[in-house]
C-alpha cells in the first residue's frame, strides 16, 4: 500500500468516527443535540458545521501531507 | 400560487444555453477520439475539474430539494447536506488516486483493471446504467416542474427543452464541453448562493402576520368549542360568514369551515385545543380537485391572473425573542441565535378524500419554535428518531450510511477522475470540489432558513423555495436564480448521459459483446448512445412527472453504495479479491438494494398507493443491510473461488 493510501486511510477512519458519533447521537440520543454550548446555538447546528469544516480541513491536511511525503520528491 | 413567466429569466436562461452551445461547438474539435470524448484527453486543469465536480454533483436535489426541505422542515434538510458532503471524504481518502491510476474511461475500467473480465464489465456496466437512470429521472422531472411556473411552458416542453440541450452539449464535444458547462454552472451556483445569503443576513429577521402578498392570516379565539356551532357567535366573531357542515370524511379531523356570504369563498380553520378546554381557530388554505378535474382554491375556481383566487404565499416569523419586531442586519451566528428564540409559522399539508370521490388538500398553520426547527426530526423521514421504535432509528442510520457511501460510488462522479492528467491532479481537484461543495452546503442552511421566513413560500411546492426566496429579495436575482436552477439540471444530466454512453459503448458493446470498433467508430457509437439515453431520459421525465423526485435520488445513492462501493474498496485493499467476488458483490448489492426498496413502506405508499403497514421489509432505507451484504458476498465468493484463480 502506498504512503498516500496509508495517510488517506488514517484520516478516513478519524473522519468516519466523527461522522458516526454524529449519526449515533441523532439516532439514539437526539435530546443531546438540543444542548446549547453557545448561547442559542444548539449542538446539532455546531456539529453539522463542524462536520463540513473538518472535512475541508482534513482534505487540506491530506493534500499537504501527500505533498510533503511524495509529490515534492516527484516534482524534484 | 399563480406564476407569471419571467421574461428576464427566459432571457438569462437562453443566454446561458447559447453560451454553452457556442462553447460546445467551439470545443467540438477536441473530442474526436475516445480519449477526447470520454476523458477530455486527461488535460482538464485540476482547479477547473474541482469546480466541475461541484457542478456535476450539486444537482437539482441539492439546490432546490435541500433548500425546500429546510424551508419547510428546518434542520432535516441540512442532514442531507452533511451526508452528501461527508461522502466526499470517502472519495478523497479512498477512491480518488486509485481511480485515476487504474481507470481509463468508465467506472468499470477501474474495477476490471486487475482481472480483464467480461463478467465484471457486464455487471458494472449494468449497475452504471441503473444508477445513472435513477439519477436522471429526478433531474428531468425537476426540469419540467421548474419550467411550468418560471417560463410558462408545460411539463413535457420543459423536459424536452432541457433534454435536447443536454444531448447537443454531450454530442458536440463529450467530456470537454460537459466539463466546461459543469464548471460554469458550479461557479455560478456557489457565487449567487453567496449573494443571496449576504442579502438574507443583511435583511435580518422581522415579525409578520402573513406572506409578501399582504394577506393577513386570521386567528380567532380562544373560545369555548360549543360556541363554534352557535349562529350568534359566528355573527359576532366571523361577520358575513356562515358555518359549512363538514363532509363525513372530515369528522375525525380538527377543522372548522365557514363560507363568506359575499364572495362564496370557503374558509377552513384549524382547531387548536388549549389545555383549559378552549379552542383557537387559525385560518388555513385548501386546494380541491372536483370530479370534473377543476382546481378549486378555498372553494373557488383557481385564477389565472393576479388578484384571482390563488394560494397565498406563506412562511413568516410570528414572534421574536424579547418582544422585538425586527432585528436589523445580522451575522451568520446571530442569525441562527435570533431564529433559535423566534416562533415561526410553518405550514403542514393534509389530504382528505371526500365522500363524493373528490380530493381536498388542507394547508394549515403550525406555530413552531425556532429551537425545534433547528433540531432534526421534523420531516416525516426523520420523525422516527424521536419515537421508541428501534427500526425508525435504524432507518435513519441507514439513510445517513447510504449518503456517506453513495457519493464515491456514483459513476458520473467517478469518471471525472479521468479528465485530469495524474493522481496529484485528481487529489487536488477533489480538495477544490470539497471546498466548493462544503461552502455551498453551509449556504444552503441560510438559504433554506431565509426562505422559511421570507413570506414567499408556495405551500404546495417546496422545490420552489429557493427561486421564490430570490424573488422576495430582488426580481433580477429571481431571473438569475431561476436560470441557474435550469443550468443545475443541464450540468448534472450531461454528466449522467456521458457516464451512461460510456457504459454502453465502452463496457457493454466493445468489451462484453466483442464488437471491434476503431477510435472513430467508438466515438460515433458513443454519440449515438448519448442521443438514445437522452431521449430515454426525456421520455422517463415525462412519464414519471408525478413521482416524488427526492425519493428517486435516494434510490440512486442506495443502489450505488450497495453495488459499487464494496467491490471498489475490496479490490483496492484486499489482495484476496477475485473476479467472481467482484461480480457477485456488484450483482448482489444492486439486486438486494433494489429489491429492498421495492418492498419497502416508502414504495408501498408513494409508488403502489398501498398501505405501508403491509411492506415486506422492516424499514425503507436498505443501506445498513445491503452495503455490508455486498462486502460479505465479495469475501465469501472470493474465498470460495480463490483456489480456482490460483490454478488458472
Amino acid at each position: 500500500m502506498s504512503r498516500n493510501a496509508k495517510i488517506g486511510l488514517v484520516l478516513f477512519f478519524i473522519y468516519t468516527t466523527f461522522y458516526a458519533v454524529y449519526v449515533g447521537l441523532n439516532a439514539f440520543a437526539p435530546e443531546t443535540m438540543a444542548q446549547t454550548p453557545i448561547p442559542n446555538v444548539n449542538l446539532a447546528v455546531i456539529y453539522g458545521f463542524a462536520l463540513i469544516f473538518v472535512a475541508l480541513l482534513m482534505s487540506l491536511i491530506y493534500g499537504a501531507l501527500c505533498y510533503v511525503c511524495g509529490d515534492r520528491q516527484g516534482d524534484q | 400560487m399563480i406564476y407569471e413567466p419571467s421574461w428576464m429569466a427566459v432571457f438569462v436562461f437562453l443566454s446561458f444555453v447559447a453560451a454553452t452551445m457556442g462553447l460546445s461547438f467551439y470545443l467540438g474539435g477536441r473530442a474526436k477520439s475516445t480519449q477526447g470524448f470520454f476523458a477530455a484527453h486527461g488535460q482538464i486543469p485540476w482547479f477547473i475539474n474541482g469546480i466541475a465536480f461541484a457542478g456535476d454533483y450539486l444537482s437539482a436535489a441539492s439546490f432546490l430539494g435541500i433548500c425546500g426541505m429546510i424551508a419547510f422542515y428546518g434542520y432535516d434538510g441540512f442532514l442531507y447536506s452533511i451526508g452528501y458532503l461527508a461522502g466526499w471524504i470517502v472519495a478523497l481518502f479512498v477512491v480518488a488516486e486509485p481511480m485515476k491510476r487504474l481507470g481509463k474511461f468508465t467506472f468499470a475500467d477501474a474495477l476490471d483493471s486487475k482481472f480483464q473480465s467480461r463478467g465484471i464489465k457486464l455487471a458494472v456496466g449494468i449497475s452504471t446504467l441503473a444508477v445513472s437512470v435513477f439519477y436522471l429521472i429526478p433531474q428531468m422531472v425537476g426540469a419540467g416542474a421548474l419550467v411550468q411556473p418560471l417560463l410558462g411552458l408545460s411539463h413535457w416542453q420543459g423536459v424536452a427543452l432541457v433534454g435536447t440541450t443536454v444531448i447537443i452539449i454531450v454530442v458536440s464535444a463529450g467530456m470537454v464541453s460537459t466539463t466546461y458547462v459543469q464548471f460554469i454552472k458550479g461557479g455560478l451556483l456557489v457565487f449567487f448562493s453567496l449573494i443571496l445569503t449576504v442579502m438574507i443576513l443583511n435583511q435580518g429577521l422581522s415579525v409578520k402576520q402573513g406572506g409578501i402578498d399582504g394577506h393577513v392570516f386570521r386567528t380567532v379565539g380562544p373560545v369555548s368549542e360549543e360556541k363554534l356551532g352557535q349562529p350568534a357567535w359566528i355573527e359576532s366573531a366571523l361577520p358575513s360568514m356562515v358555518m359549512v357542515p363538514l363532509d363525513p370524511s372530515w369528522n375525525d379531523l380538527d377543522f372548522y369551515r365557514t363560507k363568506d356570504v359575499g364572495s362564496g369563498e370557503i374558509i377552513t380553520w384549524r382547531i387548536e385545543r388549549d389545555t383549559d378546554g378552549q379552542v383557537t381557530l387559525r385560518e388555513a388554505q385548501t386546494v380541491s380537485r372536483d370530479l370534473d378535474g377543476k382546481l378549486l382554491i378555498n372553494g373557488l375556481p383557481k385564477g389565472t391572473k393576479k388578484g384571482e383566487p390563488e394560494l397565498h404565499p406563506v412562511g413568516y416569523i410570528s414572534k421574536l425573542a424579547d418582544g422585538k419586531t425586527q432585528t436589523g442586519p445580522l451575522n451568520p451566528l446571530t442569525y441562527l441565535q435570533e431564529l433559535h428564540g423566534a416562533e415561526i409559522i410553518r405550514w403542514q399539508g393534509q389530504t382528505v378524500k371526500e365522500t363524493d370521490g373528490s380530493e381536498t388538500t388542507i394547508y394549515y398553520q403550525q406555530p413552531t419554535s425556532g429551537a425545534k426547527l433547528l433540531l432534526p426530526g421534523n420531516h416525516p423521514t426523520f420523525k422516527g428518531i424521536h419515537s421508541n421504535n428501534i427500526t425508525d432509528r435504524i432507518n435513519f442510520v441507514s439513510l445517513m450510511l447510504a449518503l456517506f457511501c453513495g457519493t464515491a460510488s456514483l459513476p458520473h462522479i467517478l469518471i471525472r477522475y479521468y479528465t485530469v492528467k495524474n493522481e496529484v491532479s485528481a487529489r487536488k481537484s477533489t480538495i477544490v470540489g470539497i471546498a466548493a461543495i462544503g461552502f455551498f452546503y453551509v449556504l444552503t442552511l441560510y438559504l433554506g432558513l431565509g426562505a422559511m421566513v421570507s413570506g414567499a413560500l408556495d405551500v404546495s411546492d417546496s422545490n420552489m423555495a429557493a427561486p421564490l426566496l430570490a424573488k422576495s429579495l430582488n426580481e433580477g436575482l429571481f431571473a438569475i436564480i431561476s436560470a441557474i436552477a435550469f443550468t443545475t439540471v443541464l450540468g448534472t444530466v450531461s454528466g449522467l448521459i456521458l457516464a451512461s454512453s460510456g457504459a454502453i459503448t465502452h463496457d457493454l458493446l466493445t468489451t462484453v459483446c466483442g464488437f471491434k470498433l476503431n477510435d472513430f467508430e467508438q466515438v460515433r457509437i458513443a454519440k449515438f448512445a448519448s442521443v438514445i439515453v437522452g431521449a430515454l431520459a426525456i421520455v422517463l421525465g415525462i412519464v414519471f412527472e408525478k413521482l416524488n423526485v427526492a425519493y428517486l435520488v435516494g434510490w440512486a445513492f442506495s443502489v450505488a453504495a450497495s453495488a459499487n462501493l464494496p467491490a471498489l474498496v475490496m479490490m483496492l485493499f484486499w489482495k484476496g479479491t477475485t473476479k467472481e467476488g467482484v461480480i457477485s458483490a456488484v450483482v448482489v448489492g444492486m439486486t438486494s438494494s433494489l429489491g429492498w426498496i421495492l418492498l419497502s413502506a416508502d414504495t408501498f405508499k408513494s409508488v403502489y398507493g398501498l398501505d405501508p403497514a403491509n411492506a415486506l421489509v422492516p424499514f425503507s432505507q436498505p443501506g445498513v443491510v445491503t452495503i455490508p451484504l455486498g462486502f460479505l458476498t465479495l469475501v465469501i465468493v472470493s474465498l470460495m473461488t480463490k483456489n480456482r484463480n490460483i490454478e488458472s
